[in-house]
């Protein structure tokens, strides 16, 4: 099948591995994978500051990027649910009915790295290998938004080598909220400290995640603290083999 | 007022400073944190227990926003059947259009009535508009008999959160309140529960024999029949409502139900969302009034017909108190409702605060829809299924409209779009990042990003984007492609500490 990775900016532009990961993944697994490079952003952090009209020629981007391809895939379930949820109704909104007829069918293809292995691929034992302890932090927009439920989780169970612990109070919010971050970087930093005390109480030596955004922030906590635990998507571990 | 003739919502509902700078005093207080994570996390636990004994809860959930949507849609027409109905049964209904007129009306009946002092039940409504100062100023003090409330009365205080106004003093400070405040009270009061409970009933229980007039708000208000009721836990409420000869309720025109039956959701999703209870001790229900007694209904816009107005956001006027959003925020959570500033703060007081005042013109109700993760716990919990993640976007962008049009942040993201809008401009702006990498030894960087830098590392920009990658050698199939490292934030370390330890060989990219 013709599958297109929908790599998203901040994977383009900070974590490049995300992205050589989820081809690689893809790849093993027998799929043609297909980086059209008419994409830019899915354009959630301009619609979620208050500037949605500036998603509006990113939206273009990506029909015009993803037309004729079979499935969708994006190591994001943030940017997953912008393009479900928030692009169609923002295409009304500017009067551009059409534009929202493409972006609602663009949806329907569109999948979350996770919902696409297990629901589309069909698949749970990707034939990974890490030989790591790691606790698996659920990210909001995944867990609520998409109801991608323990999809990610099973997919790391059947990982060789893996020592997977439960992280507790997994629900809670790590912080990150994107603008949120910098605007309300106390709270933002509170909610930080909760979740890496979680982390650090499960004793695993990498806490992963299906979101960049999120790792980045719990990465980012982590690494000042001098933990010694460090975040890794995901599809990295995925793509993991001996 | 607003040109259209909708009242802008005055009172307790703004905030005297933007939300980042209040929440900072709150972060750093120790006791409320504590009380906080306690309580939040208990009821959190109740809720969830009684609302998984119901296998119909998503159903009652949607009649409830049904209902309420229904109100929404017919506001004025089930406002005059309730008038009808009220004064046909004995009551007289009154209509405020904003804080200030309520409280003349409410001034003025109370004087009316011969009244020197009022009781009270429990009103978001009565704090919202700051009733008890108006009374206070015309020479009539109207006491709180609420428990929480009255802690937060007789410590000249302000209520921290819709349903536990109280949840910010600890019982030692409860008690030192008492002391100080209450009259006849035993000075060997000590600071278990029980004890301060028997010392607020017996100060309460000759302000209700004497009381001439009492003052409540209202969880419901049937149109059908012109009934009212208020649900509550403790029966100071029942004492109120039925003592006194004169009863003034004052209540939001967004109370209604359209008829008695509407009761059954709402007398299900009420008690389980907020005190995680099947049923509240005490449900009273009223129609009009029996002889010598007198009933006075106050109908409160201050701000709801705008708020109706904005389709995207009048759902938030089906919220019906509860206060279960509040109890799942993780925002909330850490700041407490001082914080939002309002009456009405958490999640529900983010999207009613600044529609309710309007967003033009008050900067600070402004940084209120942006006090939030938008990690949408809320809207799972709402018993009417509000979509509050939603509505804070929509308000973000409400609040970013009403701002100067050469704003710093509008600069900045204009670029940004303007950058990402074509696919050869991004290409050549994410090269630009790299030169992040200049930066990666640095520990602070200058506002806003600072924010980030004040508790977390940077990640460091790649030496080469994914997308050139790609063109590079990507695309090839029979390229290897190498998983790669994989420390985001951690990755600065190991590059400027020679033999640091690297991740494992798996990461690596053995060959795939």
């Amino acid at each position: 099948m013709r599958v297109a990775l929908y790599v998203t900016c901040l994977v383009d532009g900070l974590f490049p591995d995300v992205g050589k990961a989820t081809v690689r993944l893809l790849r093993r697994l027998g799929c043609q994978v297909e980086v059209p490079l008419e994409q830019t952003c899915c354009g959630q952090m301009h619609i979620n500051t208050g500037y949605p009209k500036a998603a509006l020629p990113l939206i273009r981007n990506e029909v015009a990027a993803f037309a004729g391809y079979d499935a969708v895939v994006l190591p994001s379930g943030s940017c997953t649910g912008s393009v479900r949820h928030q692009h169609a109704e923002l295409a009304e909104s500017a009067g551009d009915r059409e534009l929202a007829e493409s972006v609602r069918e663009l949806a329907g293809r569109t999948h979350e790295l996770s919902e696409f292995l297990v629901d589309v691929l069909q698949t749970t034992d990707v034939g990974a290998y890490y030989p790591h302890r790691v606790t698996y932090h659920p990210t909001c927009h995944s867990l609520r938004l998409l109801g991608v439920a323990d999809r990610p989780l099973r997919l790391l169970r059947e990982v060789a080598g893996i020592d997977l612990v439960e992280l507790p109070q997994a629900e809670s919010c790590c912080g990150f909220g994107g603008t949120f971050a910098l605007k309300n970087a106390g709270v933002s930093t509170a909610m930080l400290a909760d979740k890496m005390r979680a982390v650090l109480d499960t004793g695993a030596e990498v806490c992963s995640a299906g979101d960049s955004s999120c790792l980045m922030h719990i990465g980012g906590g982590l690494g000042r603290l001098r933990s010694g635990v460090r975040t890794v998507h995901l599809a990295q571990i995925l793509a993991s083999s001996r | 007022m607003t040109y259209l003739g909708m009242p802008t919502g005055r009172g307790n509902i703004s905030t005297p400073a933007k939300f980042p700078v209040l929440a900072e005093t709150a972060l750093a207080n120790s006791q409320l944190r504590r009380n906080l994570a306690n309580a939040t996390t208990t009821i959190r636990a109740k809720r969830a227990g009684v609302v998984a004994e119901l296998p119909d809860w998503q159903q009652l959930r949607a009649a409830g926003a049904a209902i309420k949507d229904d109100v929404l849609a017919h506001l004025g027409e089930y406002l005059e059947q309730l008038e009808q109905r009220v004064t046909e049964r004995g009551g007289t209904v009154h209509w405020a259009p904003d804080a200030q007129a309520a409280n003349q009306i409410v001034v003025e009946l109370a004087r009316q009535a011969g009244a020197r002092e009022v009781v009270k039940v429990k009103s978001m409504a009565t704090q919202e508009i700051g009733l008890n100062e108006a009374l206070a100023a015309a020479g009539i003090p109207a006491w709180e008999t609420d428990l929480a409330e009255l802690i937060v009365q007789l410590g000249h205080d302000k209520p921290s959160h819709i349903l536990v106004p109280a949840i910010h003093r600890n019982r030692a400070e409860i008690r030192e309140i008492f002391l100080r405040e209450m009259a006849e009270v035993d000075p060997r009061l000590s600071d278990e529960p029980a004890a301060l409970a028997e010392a607020a009933r017996r100060h309460l229980r000759r302000k209700f024999l004497l009381a001439e007039v009492a003052v409540s708000g209202a969880n419901f208000a049937v149109a059908e029949t012109g009934t009212l009721a208020v649900v509550e836990s403790e029966g100071n409420g029942r004492m109120c409502l039925t003592l006194p000869r004169t009863l003034i309720t004052v209540m939001g025109i967004e109370k209604l139900l359209p008829t008695w039956r509407d009761l059954e959701v709402f007398l299900q999703l009420l008690p389980r969302s907020s005190t995680g209870e099947r049923m509240n001790p005490y449900t009273s229900m009223w129609t009009g009034a029996t002889e010598g007694q007198q009933f006075h209904l106050v109908l409160l816009d201050n701000g709801r017909t705008a708020t109706l107005a904005d389709p995207a956001g009048r759902s938030a006027l089906r919220c019906i108190r509860c206060s279960a959003c509040l109890n799942v925020c993780p925002v909330y959570e850490r700041t407490g409702g001082h914080a939002y500033g309002s009456v009405y703060p958490g999640p529900i007081g983010a999207v009613l605060s600044p529609q309710l005042t309007g967003l033009g013109g008050n900067r600070t109700n402004a940084s209120l829809p942006y006090a939030s993760s938008l990690c949408g716990a809320c809207y799972q919990v709402c018993p009417v299924a509000i979509d509050i993640p939603s509505m804070l976007v929509h308000l973000r962008a409400r609040a970013v409209a009403a701002e100067p049009r050469y704003s710093p942040e509008r600069v900045s993201m204009a670029a940004l779009a303007w950058a990402m809008a074509d696919a050869g401009r991004w290409r050549r702006a994410l090269r630009l990042g790299r030169f992040g990498r200049l930066f990666r030894r640095s520990r602070l960087l200058p506002p806003p990003l600072s924010g980030w830098t004040s508790s977390r590392e940077l990640p460091v920009p790649p030496r080469e984007t994914f997308r050139d990658w790609w063109q590079r050698e990507g695309r090839d199939e029979t390229t290897v492609v190498e998983a790669g490292r994989s420390e985001p934030a951690g990755r600065r370390l190991a590059e400027t500490e020679p033999g640091a330890s690297q991740p494992g060989p798996t990461e690596s990219g053995a060959a795939g």
